[in-house]
């Protein structure tokens, strides 16, 4: 800036305009204020940055902090005497297959009563819960010597009573837990029976498993389906379509497809895989198909993507030593391609994963007490059983969902840092 | 010329779309010769020595009219397996364009798809011997299973010429090879032609007048998609019989 | 032979059909004129898909036909005669008789299940038997054929590329075979819609009930404008009114201001937003947030403030969208050529000024397209508004009152246990059309924007 006073020379013509003082005060403030505009608008950035980042924060944070508890459990200690109950079973009848029906059969959930009445009152019964007994059953069947001596067992409390002794429940609960804790009965512990049981009534009963191998199952079909499909057509699309009309409208259809909403998806999987095919209602099989053509667009998208950025001199390479068009694309594009289809898929895959729209659309919102085996059983999806016990009004279900949400996020973030592993492993940069 | 050429071009026009890069070009190459071809940038040199492995058919919009035989047969009659023809007429690029694999992969990729090899045995002494033809024997031998991308430049497209010959090609074509290597790597490059010469016809494209004078037989001059002029080495470069050669190579433009 | 077992023993005919052809081939001496036709695998893999392709076509067909053709044969048996008539309680009947037949469960709610059992077992057995035989022929007698053809002058590789390439042509059209399946399920359903009800009356009726359809006139209650409106209101409005602001600055924060370290590390951090399960967003808008706004209403003295307000799920809904506003503003402001800020910055403009006055001006269609975008995805979004908006239609301005969407009715329309020809349930798919149309023409109205944003800058 050479327009400091000493630069104004003498002798212009008068109409020439007299250069900015750019010392003046009206300058200088205007400067200051602008300087301030600037701080601002910076400032105006990181705060969006900061609250953008705070939500996600809270999220995770309220998610976190509700789901721990989910994963615990209030126990009693409950003493028992079977010996006293003489249930109709020999040591024999427990060890083996049969066991569970012939102790249900022989009355051991009344045995489990009786044994909590004698223990804390004529009330002990309701305090327990509805999984107690077969938290016994277990018990004998690892140990059939239970049935001859008296023994004490740490059995699971009804949900009011668990939320009473861990967090604030009802007064009445609170009551209890007072009196119990007072004698000492009352543990803590993990329960581990959230990941190995399924979906149940009583929400200290409930587990994941069931919707965790329904989603498992979903997921393979997916997987199996849109995986070979989508790269397929990115290899069609990228290396050998010829530029048509076909062309233009297998792409444009593709690029859309990607960006219909999920729930419309639902509504093809309705109409067209149960209404006209009569595939079984809510079925892993046509979950999956469902997501499959949901998923199958992303990974298209993807693999072009991966494929466009491998070198036209591979190729040029290849056909030179006399590779067909089919053995340039499997022995040399497709390998290099790989790692970045597969980041694609993996992100697709996870997409799927927290996909619930579409899948209420087809009825996998049924209540599931058994994990399916089979892609035509009825199952239901890990984020469809989040939102089956989001809806439950018993309190004991809040920290289940919340515990649920822990597991699909847990199962997504696992997914994601595989897709940036690989793609930092194996990105070439050409 | 005693025998019958290995390559004959008869009246061969290429367009793009609607756009001529080639004009009506005859030319004969022979079996044990080097032909340089030369010619401003754009003059369709390049175009041209992809029409004769048929490389062009890779662009959409490219169409060839005329003939060009390979040892008597018309190489764009239908009834030509691309693949095989691309075989026996095999191609170096400007760009070194090594696999991203090992060396060794390299090489063998060709024999591999041809089904030339029996067995390893038979692979490994394939490779053996492209790589001592390619002059890179040594200075690869030791690490084999190495990514050839990890070779330096003049490396790397001693590679690609290795495997180009580990296919047994009649004719090799290449195109400007030397132009992405420094003046060291260019002379083993052009060593190495010599060396080729007698086994395989060799057609290479370059824009260095000196290296179509020192590796080549017979130059042929292009400009604007036209053959100008096509003679022995040594005259093109003492006495041209066209104008246009002179003033490209006298440097008047180009 | 279980539906597994026949695959596996498909795919070993097949791996035997490569192998013994493969090992022929290798027999072959290599005739010295044509040294490159077909290699042993090539003629391996010949045979291998000539063994394993008939079988998986007929299979394939046969799972879609042969539970119909099983159930035919189970109603022709006698004790079909005393079923009910066609409805609910019949298919009950018949799926668990299937159960049963198939040795997937114990014991039967209906006795005429267990009646019909054997039936179904006997049926099923028949059929998959038959499957069973005919897909094992069709496995060798492609695979013998194509043996027969394993010769040295036969161009295997030829054929087996031609069946790829066949292969991957399927694949791509399979997505031209989705768009069609969905346009026309969703066309022909809401065709069969709008024969109940006049599509005017259920675009521009203003009262929506679909609790109480008087069925002499259905369209009374199925106008879908207050859907609409609150569709627009929660996705358009109040998602954007927190996502375009967080996602404009946080892309010019981090592209303009922030250190490279923050930027590597706050970039992936916001994307996370975009990877949490919509599902969690809605329990969180539902167990969080909606109370929350609840409270906020009637602090701000509004003492009817819904539970289930338009303002908590727009609100969860535009925290859900920021890293697609932010991105797409990220790429809109990288594609400004760099001269342009240079310009301004060599004039002595501040950093904010250049950004307000010179980059914004220049990607604002890109911005603008990418909002576009945004909106589309909003707009179409479900599960937050059915964990947290409500289930009542109404026409309001008031963000605090509860608002009902199009996606949310689509769902409460088709989880009931409704006739599926009544027209409260064919109006899920005349819902799903309005959307599938609305977001078509707006993604294609964005990418338009955007492409011409791009090529001008090129």
């Amino acid at each position: 800036m050479n327009n400091g006073p000493d630069t104004d020379t003498v002798g212009r013509p008068p109409s020439e305009r007299r250069p900015t003082d750019w010392k003046a005060a009206a300058v200088q403030r205007r400067t200051r204020r602008r300087y301030a505009a600037e701080r601002r608008f910076r400032l105006i950035g990181l705060a969006a940055v900061w609250l953008s980042a705070g939500f996600l924060a809270l999220l995770l944070a309220s998610m976190l902090t509700q789901g721990i508890g989910g994963f615990r459990q209030t126990r009693i200690a409950l003493p028992i005497d079977l010996a006293r109950e003489h249930l109709p079973v020999t040591g024999d009848q427990v060890r083996g297959r049969g066991a569970d029906l012939a102790l249900a059969g022989a009355g051991l959930e009344n045995a489990v009563d009786h044994a909590a009445t004698a223990a804390y009152g004529a009330e002990a019964p309701d305090w327990l819960s509805d999984g107690a007994w077969l938290v016994v059953r277990d018990a004998v069947k690892r140990d059939p010597s239970l049935l001859r001596r008296p023994a004490t067992i740490d059995v699971p409390v009804t949900s009011a009573i668990d939320i009473a002794a861990r967090r604030d429940g009802p007064a009445a609960a609170e009551a209890v837990v007072a009196r119990l804790q007072a004698r000492g009965v009352l543990s803590v512990g993990w329960n581990l029976g959230f990941l190995t049981s399924s979906d149940s009534t009583d929400p200290t009963r409930v587990g994941i498993w069931g919707a965790l191998k329904g989603s498992l199952l979903t997921m393979m079909v997916t997987l199996l389906l849109a995986f070979p499909v989508g790269v397929f057509a990115a290899l069609y699309l990228e290396e050998y379509a010829p530029r048509n009309r076909w062309t233009d409208i297998i792409e444009v259809s593709i690029n859309n497809l990607a960006a219909v909403p999920s729930i419309i998806f639902g509504l093809l999987g309705l109409a067209v895989f149960l209404n006209t095919m009569h595939l079984p209602r809510s079925a892993p099989i046509v979950g999956g198909l469902t997501l499959a053509l949901m998923t199958m667009p992303v990974i298209v998208i993807a693999g072009r993507n991966a494929i466009k950025a491998v070198p036209p001199s591979i190729r040029d390479a290849a056909l030179a030593v006399g590779a067909s068009p089919v053995q340039v694309v499997f022995d040399h594009v497709l390998p290099l391609a790989l790692p970045g289809i597969l980041t694609g898929t993996i992100i697709g895959m996870a997409r799927a994963l927290g996909e619930t729209a579409p899948l209420l659309m087809i009825g996998m919102r049924a209540f599931i007490a058994a994990p399916p085996s089979r892609l035509a059983d009825p199952a239901t999806v890990l984020p469809v059983q989040i939102f089956l016990w989001s809806d439950q009004v018993d309190r004991g279900f809040v920290e289940k969902t919340s515990a649920a949400i822990i597991v699909l996020l847990v199962f997504l973030l696992a997914m994601n840092g595989l897709a940036i592993y690989l793609r930092n492993r194996f990105e070439t940069r050409w | 010329m005693t025998f019958p050429p290995k390559i004959q071009a008869r009246d061969v026009s290429v367009f793009y779309g609607d756009t001529r890069a080639i004009d009506h070009v005859s030319i004969d190459v022979a079996q044990d010769n080097v032909v340089a071809f030369i010619g401003p940038s754009g003059c369709g040199k390049s175009t041209f020595l992809r029409t004769l492995n048929r490389m062009n058919d890779t662009v959409a919009s490219a169409r060839v009219d005329g003939q060009i035989l390979l040892d008597g047969e018309d190489i764009y009659a239908p009834d030509m397996d691309v693949v095989q023809l691309r075989a026996r007429v095999g191609m170096v690029f400007q760009k070194p364009n090594p696999f991203p694999k090992s060396i060794y992969e390299n090489v063998a990729y060709g024999p591999r798809i041809h089904g030339l090899a029996a067995a390893r045995a038979d692979l490994d002494e394939m490779v053996e011997r492209s790589l001592r033809r390619a002059g890179l024997w040594d200075e690869v031998k030791d690490r084999l299973d190495d990514s050839g991308t990890a070779l330096s430049g003049g490396q790397q497209q001693r590679l690609c010429i290795a495997r180009a010959i580990a296919v047994d090609p009649e004719v090799i074509l290449m195109d400007e090879p030397c132009s992405a290597l420094d003046p060291i790597a260019t002379a083993k490059i052009e060593e190495l032609i010599h060396e080729l010469k007698g086994r395989y016809a060799i057609v290479i494209v370059t824009h260095n007048m000196q290296q179509a004078a020192r590796v080549s037989q017979q130059t042929a001059f292009f400009h604007l998609g036209q053959l100008v002029e096509f003679a022995p080495t040594s005259d093109i470069f003492t006495n041209p019989r066209e104008e246009r050669t002179r003033d490209y190579i006298t440097g008047r433009y180009g | 032979m279980s539906a597994l077992g026949l695959l596996f023993t498909v795919a070993g005919l097949a791996l035997i059909g490569w192998l013994v052809a493969r090992m022929r081939a290798a027999t072959f001496r290599r005739p010295r004129v044509a040294r490159f036709s077909a290699l042993p695998a090539h003629h391996g893999w010949f045979v291998g898909i000539c063994t394993l392709a008939p079988p998986l076509i007929f299979l394939a067909v046969w799972s879609a036909t042969a539970p119909a053709l099983v159930t035919d044969a189970v109603l022709a048996t006698p004790a079909a005669a005393m079923l009910p008539p066609p409805g609910f309680e019949r298919a009950s009947i018949l799926s668990e008789a299937r159960e049963l037949g198939a040795g997937r469960s114990q014991g039967a709610f209906h006795d005429l299940a267990e009646k019909l059992a054997p039936a179904y077992a006997r049926a099923q057995h028949r059929y998959d038997t038959i499957a069973t035989a005919a897909a094992l022929l069709l496995a060798f007698a492609g695979g013998a054929l194509a043996f027969t053809r394993v010769r040295p002058d036969f161009a295997a590789r030829t054929q087996v590329e031609r069946g790829v390439m066949l292969m991957l042509l399927v694949a791509s059209l399979i997505a031209i075979l989705t768009t069609v399946g969905i346009v026309a399920s969703l066309i022909y359903e809401s065709v069969r819609f709008f024969r109940l009800v006049p599509a005017g009356e259920f675009l521009f009726g203003t009262h929506w009930s679909p609790q109480v359809v008087d069925s002499r006139d259905p369209g009374a209650s199925l106008g879908a404008l207050p859907l609409f409106w609150g569709t627009f209101f929660i996705g358009a409005v109040i998602a954007m009114a927190v996502a375009v602001p967080l996602g404009l600055m946080s892309a010019i924060y981090l592209t303009q201001y922030a250190r490279p370290v923050t930027r590597r590390w706050m970039k992936p951090t916001l994307e996370m937003l975009a990877g949490v399960p919509t599902v969690v967003y809605g329990y969180f808008a539902a167990l969080t947030v909606a109370p929350a706004v609840r409270e906020l209403g009637v602090a701000i003295g509004i003492r009817w403030a819904s539970s289930e307000s338009a303002l908590a799920a727009g609100l969860v809904m535009g925290i859900m969208i920021i890293p697609f506003v932010s991105s797409m503003a990220d790429d809109s402001i990288a594609a400004v050529p760099a001269a342009m800020r240079d310009g301004s910055l060599a004039m002595g403009a501040t950093t904010s000024e250049t950004i307000r006055k010179v980059m914004l001006p220049a990607a604002l269609p890109g911005v603008v397209g990418g909002i576009l975008l945004a909106v589309s995805r909003a707009i179409g979004e479900t599960m937050i508004v059915v964990m947290a908006a409500s289930g009542v239609a109404t026409l309001t301005l008031n963000p605090f009152a509860s608002t009902t969407t199009v996606t949310k009715q689509i769902v409460d329309l088709l989880t009931g246990e409704a006739e599926f020809t009544s027209a409260k349930t064919l109006a899920a798919f005349a819902l799903g059309l309005t959307l599938f149309a609305v977001t078509l023409a707006l993604n294609v109205v964005a990418l338009v924007v955007v492409k011409r944003y791009r090529e001008s800058y090129e």
